[in-house]
């Protein structure tokens, strides 16, 4: 009979080697220190080919939890694997009750094993296809849907929407978002103004900044900004309002209840955003003036050579092509808003991701829609 | 039988309105005990306020003898180590497989190597008769099987006490029968002590070994004992009435 030489079980067990068969003789605890550390130091003697016959003997153990049965059962199965006779000795009757209550146990792997090679085959991208096919079946619907919306509002502009929604919409939206649009502007247009008018300064043009800053700010800075503003404001708010809504079941009660979510809840918050980029556009572009006007006063010139110079510079069209491409973002931002909380799937991780999908894919959305809308500006003229 | 958890002189409020007031009772090591009562008699405050989510204005809970509430951060670890708890809708993580959710204390908390907590979760699920549904997540299972998941996940670190807020609401009474048989087995064969909030009378006369009875007017108990016993021996209008199942004339 000879001792065995592993520090761990000599600390926490009596074990000896007598010819091929090795006996454990556990301690009064296997808790979950004890069963931790004995867990990651056994598997060596299971492995040995001269060994063939394991006796556990439970005589002192006095406490034995959850994770000890665990250790337990495991000896036994490991015991099974690798072909060796196994015995547990004078364990607790309750602790062989608990024991017992694993004997079938049946441990399955995992369904999907997370490859780091994309899955390229026949199958998966005809799903990926599929789910691409179904998402735009979506997105069509649901355009079709805000559309018919609106052709109802139309028809009946007084009855057919829910006003006070679309006031408590814009407040949130529109008014609480004032500060944040004026800060924005007014540091936008003094750090414009102030990167151009050092080299410019060197050709005596700085008092051209008026101009190139104002006419920017008009035609694409001030409604661009404000659309991310209302991107990550607004838009994120709307995915996650709704996409809880779909998770709790409540866009289901609604339909239930013969309300239309399209209309009960996409379309005040389309109307109110339509109605509040433009507003937060004018905001964004007379602080952008405000700041851009600070940096030439600094450099000497009056207020008045500023005010001439703007009006100079920026046209009638110039300010309505802004607002009208304010308008046509904010009814982006939040149809991205609104369709990605009705796309959300099961869950809060669901939500967070409809959240994330609102901001991004309205950013996209805003940058290749004023692309557009230069090339068009660009045809017409204007 | 000792005593496990004692609430002495508990007197609770939310938002400024009383809940309860000079609740007193004591549960003994091992057995099922249940809190019952109408809707809205703070119940589930109660609860809460036993496992240490809400502080009472007055009184104490202890748990082992220690109290649920000592402000020493170690101390408190230690005692919600000894304690599991399945909430009302299951709160299983909705991002984690069903074995990851059952895993995660242990996880955190033991210094078990990957296998074994990967086996003793699998385990536990067994325990519950979930050991097929390892890798589901909670959206793809129904409103019993979440539950029984979730007293799995309560039982991942082997606690002494369990508390299960309504255990049967919203179940069938075959999956409810089914989770009641799983609280008595587990009571018996591993020696936990349920606590559990449940106005299922069906449900309680199973499972309970004793019940205090809340009571919405007075915000304190008005009844203890064996539920059996409340219904044919209580002399109280109120318990009567809520063991036979009999609402007041209108």
């Amino acid at each position: 009979m000879k001792k065995i030489s592993n520090e761990v079980f000599d600390r926490l067990t009596d074990s000896t080697i007598s010819g091929d068969t090795l006996i454990i003789k556990l301690h009064k605890y296997l808790n979950d220190v004890t069963t931790a550390e004995l867990w990651n130091s056994y598997s060596e003697f299971f492995r040995k080919n001269e060994i063939t016959t394991i006796i556990i003997e439970a005589k002192n153990v006095e406490f034995c939890n959850g994770l000890g049965i665990a250790l337990l059962y495991n000896f036994k199965r490991n015991a099974n694997i690798f072909n060796k006779v196994f015995e547990i000795k004078n364990l607790r009757k309750e602790y062989l009750a608990l024991l017992s209550n694993f004997e079938n146990l049946t441990i399955h792997t995992p369904q999907e094993v997370i490859s780091s090679k994309p899955d390229i085959s026949v199958e998966n991208i005809g799903k990926i296809v599929e789910d691409k096919i179904n998402h735009l079946e979506k997105t069509i619907e649901f355009i079709g849907e805000v559309s018919s919306g609106f052709i109802n509002f139309f028809q009946n502009p007084i009855k057919n929407i829910r006003w006070s929604e679309v006031f408590h919409i814009m407040e949130k939206s529109g008014v609480d978002a004032i500060f944040l649009s004026a800060l924005i502007g007014f540091l936008f247009g003094l750090i414009m103004s102030f990167q151009s008018a050092i080299p410019m300064q060197r050709f005596g043009a700085e008092v051209f900044v008026a101009n190139l800053v104002s006419l920017s700010l008009f035609r694409e800075l001030g409604p661009l900004m404000t659309a991310i503003i209302l991107a990550g404001r607004t838009g994120s708010s709307f995915a996650a309002e709704i996409g809880t809504m779909k998770v709790n079941e409540e866009l289901d009660a609604l339909t239930t209840m013969g309300l239309n979510p399209i209309s009960y809840l996409v379309l005040p918050r389309l109307l109110a955003i339509m109605i509040v980029s433009p507003l937060l556009t004018i905001i964004l572009n007379f602080f952008g003036l405000i700041g851009s006007c600070t940096v030439l006063l600094s450099f000497g010139y009056p207020v008045v050579t500023f005010i001439n110079q703007a009006t100079r510079s920026v046209t009638l069209f110039d300010l309505g092509g802004g607002l009208f491409k304010s308008i046509i973002f904010g009814l982006l931002i939040a149809g991205i808003g609104c369709i990605s909380g009705i796309q959300t799937k099961e869950g809060a991780q669901a939500v967070g991701e409809s959240t994330t999908k609102a901001v991004v894919n309205g950013i996209i959305i805003i940058s290749i829609t004023d692309g557009i809308f230069s090339v068009v500006f660009y045809i017409l003229g204007i | 039988m000792e005593s496990i958890i004692q609430v002495n002189n508990l007197y609770v409020t939310l938002g400024g309105q009383q809940i309860l007031n000079n609740v007193t009772f004591e549960v003994k090591k091992g057995e099922i005990f249940v809190i019952l009562g109408g809707s809205g008699c703070g119940k589930s405050t109660l609860m809460k306020t036993m496992i240490g989510l809400l502080q009472p204005i007055s009184g104490n809970i202890l748990i082992e003898g220690q109290d649920i509430h000592d402000p020493n951060e170690d101390l408190h670890n230690k005692i919600l180590r000894k304690f599991g708890v399945m909430y009302q809708q299951g709160a299983l993580f909705g991002s984690l497989n069903l074995l990851e959710n059952v895993a995660l204390p242990l996880r955190e908390f033991t210094s078990l190597n990957q296998d074994a907590i990967e086996l003793i979760s699998t385990m536990k699920l067994k325990l519950v008769g979930l050991e097929n549904f390892t890798y589901h997540m909670p959206s793809e299972i129904s409103g019993g099987m979440k539950k029984r998941a979730a007293i799995a996940r309560a039982m991942a670190l082997d606690p002494d006490i369990l508390f299960l807020d309504e255990p049967s609401a919203g179940l069938d009474p075959i999956t409810s029968e089914e989770l009641d048989n799983l609280i008595i087995s587990l009571s018996k064969n591993l020696g936990i002590t349920f606590i559990v909030v449940s106005h299922e009378l069906p449900s309680i006369y199973t499972i309970a070994d004793r019940v205090i009875m809340l009571d919405k007017r007075i915000k304190t108990i008005i009844a203890t004992g064996n539920p059996q016993d409340l219904k044919i021996n209580s002399t109280d209008k109120w318990v009567k009435q809520f063991f036979n199942r009999k609402g007041s004339n209108i």
